[in-house]
């Protein structure tokens, strides 16, 4: 489904990326852990076609055809869907408003009809469960004033909303108390099928425990240096991440978060 | 209502679109009747003649000429133009249809035709839709709908020229009792030459049975256009008005002054909305575009009566306007809510004026400038709370959005307290459409026009609420289109 060839990218002429091979498949759950600064958020921002980073090298391959030419709005009707780790604000519209428009895009995008407010009023409260929302933040306006973890299950609400092919997760496990995580996983787990494929992007194993993945890789200094089973996540658990920098330790290129 | 209103929008959108190539860049053939250019006492009175006023009528006009010329022009406001030559406008101009019409079957088929073009269904499906349009078209009226349905409940509304004929008591009464033409130079000016307008008299206790609908329209190349608007609303009554506009594409600079006096009186409402789209001139230079300078006044004269402006201003390369309440009823409420947007090189210099006289008298301000472009928005209000308003409340709010990084926002809040009990809140902010933003919507597949939208959406929801039926839709598809191209 994914494919991701020696991709670099940079930003503001600070190389981040510097060559990150991944092939992600369908019915997979892929993770993606290292150190801060090792170029996570980024690599998920690549993928998704942030015009802040531009790339310098490699290709993004989504089932088969590259992703470079196509605008942000392009590859998320293509089916990628990025939950963000800092979702954003759009005060004074409503979720309900900010989805149907994201909603109907997907629909006219896949040749199907447009749906008015009061059938999509429908499929949002349907959706809601899935993250045990209440029914009310679908009429409060986008993140505005949400806490932490109400932003997150938001994010999860619009990727249940937009059924994508391909999730990725940046951090939607930070900032959440335990009961969130849990909600939050499980929400991602009833979405999560054979047809479609999820990237989680974590410091932590902790989620894993909720998600469970096929892969687990290690993001340091803009590539992967490692790719293992779900054991892998246990062992940085337990050891952390220097045993597998060495003398790699080019860590610290990446913009840590944002 | 439905069918007039979309139409209405469809026509919105449509001038929107065509911001490049204005599609009402068209001037229709019908012969006007022009009086020379240039202003003197001779011209007032040959416009007055002409519309066969009432003695006092002709009086009032030249004592405001004769007080115009003592005055200067403003130069305060944070605005740049050529200097206006006031003998090179023609200062009347009307279409050769002079009597009036008891049908449309009556009026020139060509007129009726540059309404259709407009988007203004003249027909009798206006019945159905339920909207009272009377139609100004350069300068003059030439169709009044409803005026008979409405007469059933004492309700007048009708072009001020009939009115100085039918009910010269009662313009003589409230004509410049809110705004004198000793106001400022453009309503000095207005005074002396306005040559048509509306005219609404809603009697005691008597809620309009609809929204009353006026259509402006600018025609006849170098024609100033000095509307006057008076609107009188007795004890316990209630009118909602709208006033929404395009014009023609012109190379001249076209001058525009017009003055609307709201009266309320106890216990009345007055809820005047606008929404204003006239030609800014070319996106490039700037060239054609329509200077605005109005000055827009209600007075709440009674107890608890209350008086609502509500505008979006997305047009003119100049804009001069300062919709303003004199609060001076107890509990009397004023309301501004605006949304002001700029493109390109217009540039706007608007607010209110709140003027609190009255015990417990509350007023409201929520203005929102958007600026895009190499545009200029400023925000300019006053609040004064003079001593006799014991327990007066303000609420100000200020907002400005930034597109791009060739535009600026003014704001120029002033207050002026003479009550210690006085209670006023301010809140501003500044802010830009930034990259994560649209980028967060992008990656929902929203795409980068649309997504500009409903940010402004958003931003403007609190001015927009508060416009009538369906006009907030078309307002946020037309700043939709306004915007194109401004952003990525």
């Amino acid at each position: 489904m994914l494919t991701i060839q020696d991709l670099q990218a940079s930003v503001n002429d600070t190389s981040i990326l510097n060559g990150v091979n991944l092939q992600v498949n369908a019915g997979e759950v892929h993770a993606i852990m290292g150190p801060n600064g090792s170029g996570k958020s980024t690599l998920s921002k690549v993928v998704a076609g942030h015009p802040a980073f531009e790339v310098t090298g490699g290709d993004v391959l989504f089932e088969g055809k590259s992703l470079m030419d196509l605008d942000p709005n392009e590859r998320a009707l293509a089916g990628i869907f990025l939950a963000f780790q800092y979702p954003v604000e759009v005060p004074g519209v409503s979720n309900a408003d900010f989805l149907r428009l994201a909603y109907n895009s997907k629909q006219v995008h896949n040749g199907q009809p447009e749906i008015d407010e009061d059938a999509f009023s429908d499929i949002l409260k349907e959706k809601a469960k899935i993250v045990e929302m209440d029914e009310s933040f679908i009429n409060r306006a986008v993140n505005e004033g949400f806490s932490g973890g109400e932003k997150k299950r938001n994010e999860i609400l619009q990727m249940a909303v937009l059924e994508p092919k391909l999730a990725i997760l940046d951090e939607t496990d930070s900032g959440l108390d335990i009961d969130a995580l849990k909600i939050v996983s499980a929400g991602v787990n009833k979405l999560k099928s054979k047809d479609n494929a999820v990237v989680v992007i974590t410091h932590y194993q902790r989620l894993l425990d909720y998600i469970k993945p096929d892969f687990v890789h290690v993001l340091a200094g803009g590539k992967i240096i490692k790719s293992g089973g779900r054991e892998l996540a246990l062992e940085l658990e337990e050891k952390g991440y220097d045993w597998l920098l060495g003398d790699k330790a080019a860590v610290g290129a990446g913009s840590g978060g944002q | 209502m439905s069918e007039i209103k979309e139409s209405i929008s469809k026509e919105t959108v449509e001038t929107a679109k065509s911001l490049e190539t204005y599609k009402y860049g068209f001037t229709t053939d019908i012969e006007s009747e022009k009086a020379e250019k240039g202003l003197t006492e001779d011209t007032v009175r040959a416009i007055s003649k002409k519309k066969q006023e009432p003695a006092f009528m002709l009086e009032f006009r030249l004592a405001a000429f004769r007080h115009w010329l003592t005055m200067e022009e403003p130069e305060w406001p944070h605005l740049e133009y050529p200097p206006i030559d006031y003998q090179d406008i023609t200062y009347y101009s009307a279409p050769k249809v002079q009597p009036k019409k008891e049908s449309l079957d009556e009026v020139d088929p060509e007129l009726l035709a540059t309404f259709e073009k407009l988007g203004i269904p003249l027909s009798e499906q206006k019945r159905l839709s339920g909207v009272a349009v009377d139609a100004v078209f350069d300068s003059v009226s030439v169709a009044t709908t409803f005026k008979k349905d409405l007469l059933k409940h004492g309700v007048i509304f009708c072009s001020f020229t009939e009115a100085l004929q039918d009910y010269p008591e009662l313009v003589e009464k409230y004509l410049g009792s809110v705004v004198p033409y000793t106001d400022n130079y453009f309503a000095a000016l207005n005074a002396a030459v306005f040559s048509d307008g509306s005219f609404v008299y809603i009697p005691k206790d008597t809620t309009c049975p609809m929204e009353l609908s006026t259509y402006f329209r600018i025609n006849t190349e170098g024609s100033g256009q000095f509307e006057r608007t008076l609107i009188v609303c007795e004890d316990n009554s209630y009118v909602s008005y709208l006033e929404g506009c395009t014009a023609p594409k012109f190379d001249t600079n076209q001058l525009h002054a017009a003055v609307v006096e709201l009266v309320a009186n106890e216990n009345a409402e007055i809820k005047y909305s606008t929404v204003q789209n006239w030609f800014a001139g070319d996106p490039k230079t700037g060239k054609g575009g329509i200077y605005n300078f109005v000055t827009k006044r209600g007075k709440c004269a009674g107890k608890k009566s209350k008086i609502s402006w509500t505008q979006v201003e997305t047009g003119s390369a100049i804009t001069w306007k300062y919709p303003s309440c004199i609060l001076q009823g107890d509990e009397s409420v004023g309301e501004f809510y605006s949304v002001a947007l700029t493109n390109n090189l217009q540039q706007a210099d608007t607010g209110t004026k709140m003027i609190h006289l009255g015990k417990n008298s509350k007023s409201t301000i929520v203005s929102k400038g958007i600026s895009a472009g190499k545009s200029v928005n400023s925000y300019r209000g006053l609040v004064s709370i003079k001593k006799s308003a014991e327990g007066a409340r303000n609420y100000t709010q200020c907002d400005s959005m930034l597109i791009g990084d060739q535009c600026s926002a003014n704001t120029y809040p002033y207050v002026d307290v003479s009550n210690p009990t006085a209670q006023l809140e301010h809140e501003a902010s500044t802010s830009k459409i930034s990259e994560d933003q649209l980028f967060y919507c992008n990656q929902r597949g929203i795409g980068t026009e649309e997504a500009v939208g409903l940010i402004i959406n958003g931003f403007c929801g609190d001015v927009f609420k508060e416009l009538p039926g369906e006009f907030a839709e078309e307002a946020t598809r037309l700043l939709g289109l306004k915007l194109e191209n401004s952003v990525g």
